[in-house]
C-alpha cells in the first residue's frame, strides 16, 4: 500500500464563491487517513506550477477522500477545472495528526474558514460530547455547516459581519465557553485551525487561561513527507518539519 | 544491456544518483522506491556541528521551478555517523556525502571522519558559505577553490572526492579545470542558482532569508549548457544535474557530456521519479538499438 497513488475525481463541487468539495476515489488500495492528517495533491501535469499542494482531508468515506478547498493562487485556480473522472496523483495520509482528547476533558473545536477541513476530520471521529466552533468573514466563506450540524457536539457558527450566525469571531465564542466551563469546573482541550491571527489570539487566551490544547499550521511544502526540510516551523525544540512531526503540535510549543 | 558506469574509482548500477538536499537522509524515501535500485545516493549536506537552519518561509514556488532557503540546515557530522549511515548502509548503493563548511579546516575534518567511516564517496559542497560566519566563498573564488580542493585530496586516501560548482560564474569551464588539477575525482554541477521572488501585494520577498536557490525544470536549459561547457574542459567526470524530470532529461544531460546525473527537485513531485528515470534510460536505449549506456555519454553531434 503505497501512498503515492492514483485517485480518480469523483465530483468537484463549487460550495460558494470561493471554495469547492472535491472528491476523490484512490484507484489502488490506500491507508486510512487519521483526523488532522492531510494529502499533496497534483494540481496539473505541467510544471508550472511545479508542486503539489496540501490539503487536510476534510471526510473519508468507505470509498472517498473529501477535501474542501478555497481558490487563492495559481494552484487552486486549477484545482477548480478538475473535472470528473479525471485521474490525478497525490500522496497521502501524510504527517501527524490530532491526538485524542484525554479522559475528562471536553474538546473546544475551532475551524477558521478552511480550516473547518482539518477541524471537522476530528469532530467526526468524536464519541464524546464537544463544542465545534466554525467562523468566516462573511456568510459566502463559511463552509460545510449542514454538515456541523449532523455532528454529535454543540456547533456555534459566526461571521465577522454578522451575515450567519452570531456576529463576532470564534475566539469570542471561545472565551465565553472557556469562562462558563471553569466555574463549572469542566477541563477544556483547544483543536484550532485557521488563520494565524486566529490562532495567535487563541493561544493568547489558552496561556491566560491555562488552558492546553492542539494547532494545526500550515506552511510552504515542497515534498509533504519530510525530504525537503522547507516547511519548518519554529518550536521550543527548535525547528520541526511541519509535514512530518506536525501539522498538529501542542500550542505550547509553538514559538509566534 | 548495461547501464554501468564509472566515476573515479567507484562503479555504478546505472547513472542515477538523488541530489544533495532532496533526498533527506533515504529514509524519506524507502516507502516509495526500492533503494537498492539507485546508482548512488547523495545525502543532504552534512557540516561539521548541527545547524538550525533559517526561520521560514523557506521555499516558494516560480514558473516550472522553485526557490529555496533552507540555510543547510542538518544533524550535524556526530550524528549523521551514529544513526544514518548505519541505515543507508544496509542498502546495495552507493552512499556520497555532500559536505560543507567555513574553513579549509572543516571541510578536511569531515572528509577525513567519513573516510574513516568508508562510505563510497564525497562531494564538497562550495556554493553556500555562511559568510556572516567568516566562512570564505570557495565556489567563486578559484584560488580559494584550488586550495580547498588539494587541501581535502591530500588528508584523505581513496575516497571518491566530487567538487560540486557554484553556477554563478561566467567562466564554469574554469572551475572545472581548476577542480581537476587540485586532485578531485569528478565534478557535479549545477547547484541552485542564487535568485529571488517578491509577493507584491505586501511588498515583501516570498522567502524570509530575502534570496534563495533556483531549481527545477527552469534551470535546466542553464544546466545542460554549463555541463557541457565543463565536460570540453575536463578528462573527469561530470555529473549532471538542474531541473531533471524524466529519462529524456537525463540522456540530455548525458548526451552534452554527463557520465552520471542527479535527480533533485522532481523527488518532491514523484517519490519514484528517481527509479522511474532508471527505467525510462533503458527503454530508450533498447528503442536506439544501443547495448551500452557509455555510447551516449558525450555522443552530440553538431553537424
Ligand atoms: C530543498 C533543497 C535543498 C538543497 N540542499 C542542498 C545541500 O544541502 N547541498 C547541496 O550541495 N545542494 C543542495 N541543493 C541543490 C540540489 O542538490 C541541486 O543541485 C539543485 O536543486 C538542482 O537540481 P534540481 O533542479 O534537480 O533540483 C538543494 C536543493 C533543494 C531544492
Ligand atoms: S514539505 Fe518537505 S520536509 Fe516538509
Amino acid at each position: 500500500m503505497s501512498r503515492y497513488f492514483r485517485a480518480k475525481v469523483v465530483s468537484n463541487l463549487p460550495l460558494n464563491k470561493k471554495s469547492n468539495l472535491l472528491t476523490l476515489r484512490p484507484l489502488e488500495r490506500a491507508k486510512n487517513p487519521e483526523p488532522g492528517q492531510f494529502y499533496m495533491i497534483e494540481v496539473g501535469n505541467s510544471y508550472d506550477p511545479l508542486l503539489k499542494r496540501p490539503f487536510s482531508y476534510f471526510r473519508k468515506t468507505s470509498e472517498d477522500i473529501q477535501f474542501l478547498y478555497a481558490v487563492r493562487g495559481k494552484g487552486t485556480l486549477l484545482m477548480k477545472d478538475f473535472m470528473e473522472g479525471e485521474i490525478i496523483n497525490i500522496i497521502g495520509p501524510l504527517g501527524t495528526g490530532y491526538p485524542k482528547p484525554s479522559r475528562g476533558y471536553i474538546a473546544v473545536l475551532i475551524g477558521g474558514g478552511t480550516g473547518i477541513a482539518s477541524i471537522f476530520s476530528l469532530a467526526e471521529r468524536l464519541t464524546k460530547n464537544a463544542y465545534i466552533l466554525h467562523g468566516a468573514k462573511c456568510r459566502e466563506e463559511l463552509l460545510a455547516v449542514n454538515e456541523l450540524k449532523s455532528l454529535k457536539g454543540e456547533s456555534f457558527i459566526c461571521t465577522d459581519d454578522g451575515s450567519f450566525g452570531e456576529k463576532g469571531t470564534t475566539v469570542e465564542i471561545l472565551e465565553e465557553i472557556l469562562t462558563q466551563n471553569s466555574r463549572l469546573k469542566t477541563q477544556n482541550l483547544i483543536y484550532a485551525c485557521g488563520p494565524r491571527a486566529m490562532l495567535e489570539a487563541v493561544s493568547k487566551l489558552a496561556a491566560d487561561k491555562g488552558i492546553k490544547g492542539y494547532f494545526s499550521l500550515v506552511e510552504y511544502m515542497a515534498c509533504g513527507f519530510g525530504a525537503c526540510l522547507g516547511c519548518a516551523v519554529k518550536t521550543v525544540h527548535g525547528y520541526k518539519r511541519v509535514c512530518k512531526e506536525g501539522p498538529v503540535f501542542p500550542i505550547e510549543e509553538i514559538v509566534w | 544491456m548495461d547501464l554501468t558506469v564509472h566515476i573515479g574509482n567507484l562503479k555504478l548500477k546505472n547513472p542515477v544518483m538523488t541530489a544533495s538536499g532532496t533526498f533527506g537522509y533515504g529514509e524519506e524515501y524507502s516507502e516509495f522506491i526500492n533503494l537498492n535500485r539507485l546508482g548512488a545516493i547523495v545525502v543532504k549536506g552534512i557540516s561539521l556541528e548541527p545547524m538550525e537552519g533559517n526561520p521560514p518561509p523557506r521555499i516558494c514556488e516560480t514558473p516550472c521551478g522553485m526557490l529555496n532557503a533552507i540555510g543547510l540546515q542538518n544533524i550535524g557530522l556526530k550524528r549523521f555517523l551514529g544513526e544514518k549511515l548505519p541505515y543507508l548502509r544496509k542498502f546495495n548503493t552507493k552512499v556520497i556525502v555532500n559536505i560543507l563548511g567555513n574553513t579549509i579546516r572543516d571541510y578536511i575534518r569531515l572528509a577525513q571522519a567519513l573516510e574513516d567511516e568508508r562510505v563510497d564517496g564525497i562531494e564538497l559542497n562550495v556554493s553556500c558559505p555562511n559568510v556572516k560566519k567568516g566562512g570564505i566563498i570557495f565556489g567563486t573564488d578559484k584560488k580559494m577553490l584550488g586550495r580547498l580542493i588539494s587541501g581535502v585530496r591530500k588528508s584523505i586516501k581513496k575516497t571518491l572526492l566530487i567538487t560540486k560548482l557554484f553556477p554563478n560564474t561566467s567562466n564554469i569551464h574554469e572551475f572545472a579545470k581548476i577542480a581537476e588539477d587540485s586532485g578531485s575525482d569528478a565534478i557535479s554541477l549545477i547547484n541552485t542558482i542564487p535568485a529571488m521572488a517578491i509577493d507584491i501585494e505586501i511588498w515583501r520577498p516570498k522567502l524570509a532569508n530575502i534570496t534563495g536557490g533556483l531549481s527545477g525544470p527552469a534551470i535546466r536549459p542553464v544546466a545542460v549548457r554549463m555541463v557541457w561547457e565543463a565536460s570540453r574542459a575536463v578528462k573527469i567526470p561530470v555529473i549532471g544535474i538542474g531541473g531533471t524530470m524524466n529519462s529524456d532529461d537525463a540522456i540530455e544531460f548525458m548526451l552534452a557530456g554527463a557520465t552520471a546525473i542527479q535527480v533533485g527537485t522532481a523527488n518532491f513531485l514523484n517519490p519514484k521519479s528517481t527509479v522511474e528515470i532508471i527505467d525510462g534510460i533503458e527503454k530508450y536505449l533498447k528503442k536506439k538499438g544501443i547495448n551500452n549506456i557509455v555510447d551516449i555519454i558525450g555522443a552530440l553531434c553538431y553537424a
